[in-house]
């Protein structure tokens, strides 16, 4: 594959207090690529997402976004912190779902996709509900574009997520178990909305316990373990030729689901 | 038919009309000045306690306990006649407009670092997520979320300023109850004069509650 790097980690390093949680990750994205994360509880996929959008701050290591450190510029050889000016730009071209959905409860659906377009991307208020309306209508909200979050189900709450981080025409989609707090009957809609989004080309960094939904999307999967990379490859090396006993046992745990298929 | 017989309460009232009324104003314009005051300062010293750089924080941490540990008439006689010995020498009525409005600020600032931080961390991450700057998620994504939280305590605070207006007596601002006090002293109707102050404070407490119960219900759709 020839397509341009996007996103390149390189000996990502973070610790919290004495305990270190990523130990020297190293891990590329290409343009339009869906590259998912898994690996145990505890083995540091939120902590690397949270780097990559500088929601943490990472200790060593680079972060680059079509080849532009992220979070600080070179001074010499000297880090230099960016600015929360030059910070909240970064962040902009880079979306991010949570696990959580975080909308904001006091905006409707419409308005909370359109806050970052008119207060980040200066659009016009009709400009930018035009927009909102063609994403709302992509994730199959259009009706509910009025309705405040309390009104909405988990399913829907995480669809207008992801319609008010698409919205902004990031680079890059960060995705962290934006399933994992959904019932289950409700956690195909939002796989669907992401499945037509890595289709349509949207370059996506997932982190999933959907295991048939990585496999099924993934351009590449990285098995992060305790801290590090494990091994990573194409989805089918990964899932049928796992090269450590820690991935088979990891895997293993899914293993009612792939019975059926590959 | 009483407001021509000197002595009935009728006609002391319609007496008294012009010093209460002067009364009214001094303490209206004394508390509203106040709230104004302690709201905008409040909301700043409050971001700065919940966000500020650390020795920003202390300080600010320092100013709330210390001031919210004085009796506000310590913090009026101070003003008003500490002042004076430094030779800075301010009007009654501003001295203690401005210890009023020192002794809310604290007051404010606590309840809003409260409301601020109740706010779910995920509030502030999702603003940053989508590239809105710190003044910016404060203004469209923290402060909305928390102004629901501050409205109770914040009402609290306003009526606790009119009342401590009466205080303003002390240092010779004619609010209502000095003027109040000045009428009885002309007329000796203590019970009847001092039912009316009363009943005025209970008016003007009343609308600035019924008020905040209005702006309650304004963003009753704020809910997790
Ligand atoms: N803010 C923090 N302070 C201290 N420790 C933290 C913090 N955030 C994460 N950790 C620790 O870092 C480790 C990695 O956490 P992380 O959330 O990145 O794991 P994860 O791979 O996303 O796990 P999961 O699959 O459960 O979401 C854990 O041991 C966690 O307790
Ligand atoms: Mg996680």
């Amino acid at each position: 594959m020839a397509e341009q790097i996007l996103l390149r980690a390189e000996g990502v390093r973070k610790s919290f207090g004495a305990l270190e949680v990523l130990k020297g990750i190293d891990l590329e994205v290409r343009q339009g690529q869906v590259v998912s994360l898994i690996g145990a509880s505890g083995s540091g996929k939120t902590t690397f997402l949270r780097c990559v959008n500088m929601l943490e701050e990472h200790d060593a290591g680079d972060i680059l976004l079509d080849g532009e450190p992220i979070g600080y510029r070179m001074d010499g050889s000297r880090r230099r912190r960016l600015s929360e000016a030059k910070v909240s730009a970064q962040r902009a071209r880079i979306g991010m779902v949570f696990q959580s959905f975080n909308l904001f409860p006091h905006l409707t659906a419409e308005e909370n996709v359109m806050l970052g377009l008119t207060k980040v991307l200066g659009k016009s208020k009709a400009e930018a509900r035009e927009i909102a309306g063609h994403w709302l209508g992509k994730v199959g909200l259009e009706a509910r574009r009025g309705h405040y979050p309390y009104q909405l189900s988990g399913g829907q709450q995480q669809r207008v997520a992801i319609a008010r981080a698409v919205a902004m025409d990031p680079r890059l989609l960060l995705f962290d178990e934006v399933t994992s707090a959904l019932d289950p009957e409700l956690v195909a809609e939002v796989l669907g909305v992401m499945k037509a989004l890595a289709e349509s080309g949207m370059t996506m960094l997932v982190v999933s316990h959907e295991m048939l939904f990585v496999r099924d999307v993934s351009h590449h999967v990285v098995f992060m373990d305790e801290g590090k990379v494990a091994q990573s490859g194409a989805p089918s090396e990964v899932f049928d030729r796992p090269d450590s006993e820690r991935l088979q046992k990891f895997l293993g745990r899914f293993h009612g689901i792939f019975s059926g298929g590959g | 038919m009483g407001f021509t017989i000197p002595g009935t309460f009728t006609f002391e009232l319609w007496q008294a009309r012009f010093s209460l009324l002067r009364g009214i104003s001094a303490t209206l314009l004394a508390s509203g000045l106040t709230i104004v005051a302690a709201t905008v300062m409040g909301v700043l010293l409050g971001t700065i306690l919940a966000y500020g750089w650390w020795p920003l924080r202390l300080l600010a941490r320092l100013y709330v306990d210390i001031l919210r540990g004085i009796p506000v008439l310590v913090l009026i006689l101070f003003t008003y006649y500490g002042l004076a010995l430094f030779g800075i020498n301010v009007p009654a009525f501003w001295a203690g407009v401005i210890a009023l409005s020192a002794f809310a600020t604290a007051h404010v600032a606590e309840n809003l670092r409260g409301a601020v931080q109740s706010v779910p961390a995920g509030q502030m991450e999702a603003a940053k997520a989508i590239g809105l700057r710190f003044p910016q998620r404060l203004r469209y994504v923290v402060l909305p979320q928390a102004i629901r939280r501050m409205l109770p305590p914040w009402v609290n605070t306003g009526l606790e300023i009119v009342k401590g207006t009466t205080l303003l007596s002390v240092i010779g601002v004619v609010e209502l109850l000095l003027s109040t006090q000045q009428i009885v002293a002309r007329n000796y109707m203590i019970i009847d004069f001092y039912l009316v102050a009363g009943l005025l404070y209970l008016i003007i407490n009343f609308s600035i509650a019924q008020l905040g119960a209005a702006l309650e219900r304004r963003f009753s759709y704020l809910r997790y």
